[in-house]
């Protein structure tokens, strides 16, 4: 049994906890481009390489493309990699995200979620990181700054294991987390640099007949991102979605390995279910806003109402098996999404949800409230509503209208 | 011929497990570098100018050498040549 490492509370937003916990990662490489609301996670890592206090190789690069190139190139050498977006600048990205996932580039990334435009806007929704959902990348989304910083020094844990090899995004409510200043517990340098350990690499076969370590190496020569064509492709693109499947099982196996040195945990770090045992209604969200509603499910505990909460922290793997466990006793489910899917049959939280449990021959009613969207704010007395439309669901076991947009002017 | 592989029994991102010295780039190039030995001064720029390795230098013979298997006829090395010793002729011709 581990002993709990020793902590320091200190006050940062969310991200400088990004910040910090880099830099507390002995990250080789760190190049990335600001952009609000993402911007002080590269001004905070500017600063730790202007002190030298880091030993990172920093790249200032010209544009969010070549941000994520040089990453997927430092990657590929076998450095520990870090970089940061948002918004415009991580669909700017959106070649190279492909390129770094089918290349097994276990980058990390900070997304300081935000809305696209048009129109412009710079504040809080999950539009961008949720448009990258086929990207090939993990999708981690936390609740608040503390979280943040577990998160990050988590995601270099999951993303360089051998057998997942996948880059990660870990995704922050833009302004709500990553300019609202908080306490947040911290490890040591050391005891964080012991938890993540050194980069592992796996084995590959290269064309000189060597099994060696996957990286660019003049001592060991190998060609990565060639082409493959109708022989090969597909192959390639079924082992990715092994990686993702391995992703499922490390990321419960991180979250109950840093619990041992912290003492913090995320549920099983696949989902975080509150009072949803014997939950009769429950609401399923990503992000901060389980903070507000864990507020409501104890109000409506207190007034008999058996409510409960799911934040579905990792989006990507989808966590197929845990969502049925955690909401087929329930009589009616709210979706929470805080981004469109266009034209299509709800959000995307929503879609993927409700197509989990599907096969469930008891599945609850499941209904979608897409919110937030551009940083309209969302008072706990608009969240309340949907536990009262929950509860009118569940009596009736009718459901009028299967998409609500919340906080909307009709 | 050689059975194609499970995703199961390649390796991860594409790792090429054999060499590509086989695939001859070169054998569909358009134009095709032609040098005059004359003007040649031997000074290996088209050497360090060739983006394929496609010119290589000969110790033993005293001279450059030319590997038609993998030159694709870019025109770089008569672009670069200082004496204009290179000139591109349309393939066949």
């Amino acid at each position: 049994m581990e002993k709990q490492a020793k902590q320091e509370t200190i006050a940062l937003n969310g991200d400088e906890a990004v910040a910090f916990a880099v830099k507390q990662c002995d990250v080789d490489v760190v190049a990335a481009y600001p952009i609000t609301p993402q911007t002080i996670i590269v001004e905070k890592f500017s600063e730790y390489v202007a002190n030298g206090e880091v030993q990172t190789e920093f790249v200032c690069t010209e544009s969010e493309h070549s941000a994520m190139t040089a990453c997927l190139a430092a990657s590929a050498t076998g450095a520990r990699t870090f970089t940061a977006s948002a918004s415009a600048g991580l669909a700017l990205m959106h070649e190279m995200l492909f390129v770094t996932s089918g290349c097994r580039a276990p980058v990390v990334m900070a997304i300081a979620n935000r809305a696209l435009s048009a129109p412009l806007n710079i504040h809080g929704d999950q539009s961008d990181s949720m448009a990258e959902r086929d990207s090939g990348w993990i999708h981690i989304y936390v609740e608040n700054a503390q979280e943040a910083y577990d998160s990050i020094i988590q995601a270099f844990k999951i993303a360089e294991d051998v057998d997942v090899s996948l880059p990660i995004i870990v995704g922050l409510d833009g302004f709500t987390v990553s300019h609202t200043l908080e306490n947040v517990d911290v490890l040591s340098e050391d005891a964080v640099k012991q938890f993540v350990g050194e980069r592992q690499l796996p084995n590959v076969l290269t064309h000189e007949g060597k099994t060696v370590p996957f990286k660019l190496d003049p001592d060991n020569p190998m060609t990565m991102g060639p082409i493959a064509f109708q022989n090969y492709y597909f192959e390639f693109k079924r082992q990715q979605e092994e990686g993702m499947k391995n992703a499922l099982k490390r990321i419960q196996e991180v979250n109950t390995e840093y619990a041992k040195v912290t003492g913090r945990s995320y549920g099983n770090g696949l989902i975080d279910a509150y009072k949803l045992e014997d939950a009769e209604i429950a609401v399923v969200c990503v992000g901060s806003t389980s903070g507000t509603l864990k507020v409501i499910v104890d109000e409506l505990r207190q007034e008999g109402v058996k409510a409960g909460l799911l934040r579905l922290r990792t989006f990507r793997p989808l966590p197929v098996e845990e969502l049925r466990k955690a909401l087929s006793n329930s009589t009616a489910v709210a979706v929470m999404d805080k981004s469109m899917s266009f034209g299509g049959f709800g959000g995307a939280v929503f879609t993927e949800v409700r197509h989990a449990l599907y096969d469930d021959k008891k599945h609850p009613f499941i209904v979608n409230y897409i919110y937030g969207l551009g940083g309209r704010d969302y008072s706990p007395r608009e969240l309340r509503t949907i536990f009262e439309e929950l509860t009118n669901i569940a009596r009736t076991r009718h459901v009028e209208s299967q998409i609500h947009y919340l906080g909307l002017r009709e | 011929m050689s059975r194609e592989k499970s995703w199961k029994e390649i390796s991860i991102a594409g790792v090429c497990s054999k060499s590509s010295v086989g695939f001859m780039t070169g054998d569909w190039k358009t134009y095709t570098p032609i040098r005059d030995l004359e003007k040649c001064t031997k000074c290996l720029t088209c050497v360090m100018f060739c983006p394929e390795g496609a010119i290589k230098w000969r110790p033993e013979m005293g001279d450059i050498e030319f590997d038609f298997s993998f030159c694709k006829g870019c025109g770089i090395c008569a672009n670069e040549c200082p004496t204009k010793a290179i000139t591109m002729k349309i393939e066949g011709e």
